[in-house]
């Protein structure tokens, strides 16, 4: 066959920040509109500080904050937002109560409108409460049945011991005891503006966003509680933890390791170092312990931002006889990209990868919308992009270097691995020190 | 209770070209300049129900295969080129056909088609390679089905209880043994049979000149070598006349859940009568004010979750004949599947007699119409959309009308359908818990 080379890329569209407005009503709510007239749609994002609030209660409120108003029902509330194609859903994390929907863009003053209704009146009807509550026990059961559920829990309370973010599941009992008083109790004193920030994307003039929800929000009570996170424990390396999953046909595989906020000086180098350590398909250990061993499926490594702090987590679902050996490989290329600098092309493609996938993050409605509500969340902005990407274009071989032997290096490693102890255990304390926790 | 007024739905103008290649490849171009990002995909007329008998799960390794290398590209390759341009990429095996798609900035739109037309001309099948991928595979059944509660519930569970021929009741994902004993021959003649560049099409959307990229489409793949498309097979099976019901233990589920599936009409040659069918499934199941979910989640709180849709994958729009409207419930600890199905058929038997509450039809399609076209927002999901209606259809431009099409379904329509979800048509299958009992 003839050889055909490689068509060169043509030269890049440079990065353009969508037509924005901002304004941040008296009442302590931010309102965010972004332009992105791509289809009749609009995104809608309100982020809520909701750190230190407790567990259960956070969750089963997030479950029944649409269960009804003092004059509308849940099925009531669901069809009006229907109405104007729309539809809204909650959900917390340890930082934040996430309200997120879309609806037709001509219906967005009306889903405000019914937003508005459900932050001002809540009702947390009992009958509501108990069956969203059962629900929601149900949905945890199933979870503890799944193996990526069930190793982070170990991951989460092995690397932030004594912190917030310790346990972010509650158990069916306590989410079992929760009362409708308590919910109105916690609405009333967290779930306010103060703090709050609201993102519309979509087929809109950003102007008239802001004007529209500072009509339909302006009204929403500023007043109530703030709660601070102390920050993320510093993480401690030590022996590898090993969770008894009997009769588990797959071990899954966590390493934890210590990261640095988005703007940190040591970001971007530290993206790129991951990436060509195995944050992406074409990394050194997805190429090994994939396409060359065929160990798993779907490794990723990944930096995960919390307010509290930033971590690195190294994850993969490895068939259970080659545990050991795909543990081999997974600290090796941590330890080769610690020890050794890498090479130039490995650099360029991660960067042009990096600085790529920005722009696609930022080409649909949904995203945008994902990616400002979560720079909200740090009191960051869409220019965040221009500045990263100007650090990700500056980042030399040295930096990469520095930033891998400081934050990938396997000295520095929290290793967790779930699976069934009694056919993994022996091979992988063969590796590296291992501590064992019976049945999870 | 809701506005009565209701909303207009409003129309997309994706641009739409259109042309066949010499060698037959059809290609669909839907310029749209407002990102600088790009939509690839390549769509081949073959999936799981036409892998041969004792080679369940072919059509998807075969898939993995298809990233392996080709005439220009070393293993490894295809991926470092996408990502190193900063794109992303992937592939998926349908029922009826298997896709191949990038995401990239725009300026990569020309190495893109350089790629895929490489692996067009024919993937390195190799002996090492092939092994390599039976076991990635065999990992993404254990993460996917066997190391999960519901893994492969019901789109691999249910298939085999309502159909009798292999091509529609086969694990489309495979067994072990199968995909061990597929051997280099076997792929060499699955692609000769079924990867023709005249059983193929190519999407792109997003921002390029059109133009410009039918030149460079005219460069890439205008020398593949023309091979007729195979004859496209027929996978009828008659409607079931007896209900049919099945139940599996699953070892690490820790509750009840249940799926049925009734026949619907043919999805191509009968769009008219099959759309109803994809409405309904909405009016049933779509958020907090849907006929079944106020009825088993809210009222009677006989199950959790309740959900339902059109194909055992999920895609209305991107399957042929014959297919299935599914319902499908997660219970309660000891909640009884007999009643679930019981309440279901009344709520049918409710709707085919009493019709549609003012208002909750146009509210079921206006949030059908923001569904619809969110899906289309990246352009990648119109480039892969677009690529399977001209495959199956002839018809990409059909993504423009679909919101409408889909608001001009009548009540009378959807009592109908729901008046032949009848019980002797059902196929169901139920896990039974086996965790934590």
């Amino acid at each position: 066959m003839t050889t055909i080379a490689l068509p060169e890329l043509d030269e890049t569209r440079p990065l353009s920040l969508p037509l924005q407005a901002e304004r941040t009503l008296p009442n302590g709510l931010t309102v965010l509109a972004i332009r992105r007239p791509s289809v009749p749609l609009a995104e809608v994002r309100l982020r809520v500080p909701f750190a230190r609030t407790e567990l259960a209660e956070a969750a089963v409120l997030a479950q029944t904050l649409f269960s009804g108003t003092s004059t509308k029902t849940t099925v009531q509330i669901a069809a009006d937002l229907q109405a104007v194609g729309g539809g809204l859903g909650a959900g917390i994390d340890p930082d934040r109560l996430l309200i997120s929907g879309n609806s037709l863009v001509s219906g967005l003053d009306r889903l405000l409108e019914l937003l508005a209704e459900v932050l001002h009146d809540a009702a947390y009807p009992e009958g509501e409460v108990a069956t969203e509550s059962e629900r929601l026990a149900d949905r945890i059961q199933v979870a503890q049945s799944q193996p990526a559920h069930l190793a982070r829990v170990a991951l989460l309370k092995r690397i932030y011991p004594g912190h917030p973010y310790a346990v972010q599941t509650p158990s069916v009992e306590e989410v079992r005891a929760v009362t409708p008083a308590g919910l109105r109790a916690l609405h009333a004193r967290r779930l306010h503006p103060a703090g709050a920030t609201l993102v519309l994307v979509g087929d809109l003039d950003p102007e008239q966003a802001v004007e529209i929800a500072a009509k339909r929000l302006g009204g929403w009570d500023g007043r109530g509680e703030t709660a601070e996170l102390p920050p993320i424990p510093a993480l401690t390396p030590g022996p590898l933890l090993l969770v008894d999953r009997p009769g588990a046909v797959q071990s899954s595989l966590r390493i934890a390791l210590p990261a640095v906020p988005r703007t940190h000086p040591d970001h971007a180098a530290l993206q790129l170092a991951n990436m060509i350590f195995g944050g992406y398909f074409s990394s050194r250990w997805v190429e090994n312990i994939r396409e060359d061993k065929g160990y798993t499926y779907g490794p990723h490594s990944v930096i995960e931002h919390s307010v509290a702090g930033s971590t690195l987590t190294v994850s993969a679902e490895v068939a259970t006889e080659v545990t050991a050996p795909a543990l081999v490989e997974t600290l090796y290329e941590l330890g080769r990209i610690a020890a050794l600098p890498v090479a130039e092309a490995e650099l360029e493609q991660a960067r042009q990868y990096t600085l790529g996938t920005l722009q696609l993050g930022m080409s649909t409605q949904a995203g945008l919308a994902g990616l400002a509500s979560s720079y909200a969340g740090f009191g960051l902005r869409l220019t965040y992009l221009a500045d990263y990407s100007e650090r990700l274009v500056a980042a030399t071989l040295e930096d990469v270097h520095r930033a891998a032997a400081t934050y990938l290096a396997p000295a520095v490693a929290a290793p967790v691995i779930l699976g069934d102890a009694e056919k993994i255990q022996a091979a992988v304390a063969a590796i590296v020190p291992v501590e064992v926790e019976s049945k999870p | 209770m809701s506005t009565e007024t209701s909303i207009q739905i409003p129309r997309t103008a994706y641009e739409v070209e259109r042309f066949t290649l010499p060698n037959g490849l059809r290609v669909v171009l839907s310029p749209d300049r407002s990102a600088p990002v790009i939509g690839v995909a390549v769509v081949y007329d073959v999936g799981i129900r036409s892998e041969p008998e004792g080679r369940t799960g072919f059509a998807h390794l075969f898939e993995h295969l298809m990233f392996q290398g080709s005439a220009n590209l070393e293993k490894l390759a295809h991926f470092r080129h996408v990502q190193g341009a900063g794109g992303t990429f992937n592939g998926s095996t349908h029922l009826d056909y298997t896709d191949y798609f990038e995401t990239v900035p725009s300026n990569a739109l020309e190495r893109m088609l350089f790629l895929e037309a490489d692996r067009m001309r024919g993937p390195r099948l190799t002996e090492e390679n092939l092994k390599n991928q039976i076991d990635v595979v065999k990992e993404e059944i254990r993460v996917n089905v066997l190391n999960r509660p519901y893994g492969g519930f019901p789109w691999l569970k249910l298939p085999p209880v309502m159909f009798d021929t292999f091509p529609n009741a086969h694990d489309g994902y495979g067994s072990f043994s199968d995909l061990e004993a597929a051997t280099v021959a076997d792929a060499a003649e699955f692609f000769d049979r079924y990867y023709a560049c005249g059983n193929a099409t190519l999407s792109v959307s997003g921002d390029f000149d059109s133009a410009y990229a039918r030149t460079l489409i005219e460069r890439h793949f205008g020398d593949v070598p023309a091979r007729p498309a195979p004859q496209l097979a027929d996978f009828d099976e008659p409607d079931l006349t007896a209900e049919r019901r099945e139940s599996y233990v699953d070892r690490l589920a820790p509750l009840p859940a249940v799926a049925s599936a009734w026949r619907v009409p043919n999805p191509i040659t009968d769009f008219a009568g099959y759309l109803p069918y994809v409405v309904l499934a909405e009016v049933l199941t779509d958020g907090d004010a849907s006929r079944l979910v106020e009825r088993l989640v809210l009222k009677d709180r006989t199950v959790t979750s309740v959900g339902g849709y059109l194909g055992f994958m999920g895609e209305p729009f991107e399957v042929r004949d014959p297919t299935a409207l599914l319902l499908q419930s997660h219970l309660p600890p000891g909640g009884s599947v007999d009643k679930v199905l019981v309440t279901i058929d009344e709520e049918l038997d409710r709707l085919a007699t009493d019709g549609l509450t003012p208002g909750e039809l146009a509210r079921t399609q206006a949030r059908m119409a923001t569904h619809l076209l969110r899906e289309t927002d990246a352009v990648l999901g119109r480039a892969l959309r677009m690529a399977v209606l001209e495959l199956q259809r002839g018809n990409p431009g059909l993504l423009n009308d679909l919101p409408h099409l889909i608001a001009e379904v009548t009540e009378e329509q959807i009592r109908s359908a729901a008046a032949a979800l009848r019980p002797h048509r059902r196929a169901s299958i139920e896990v039974v818990p086996g965790g934590n009992q």
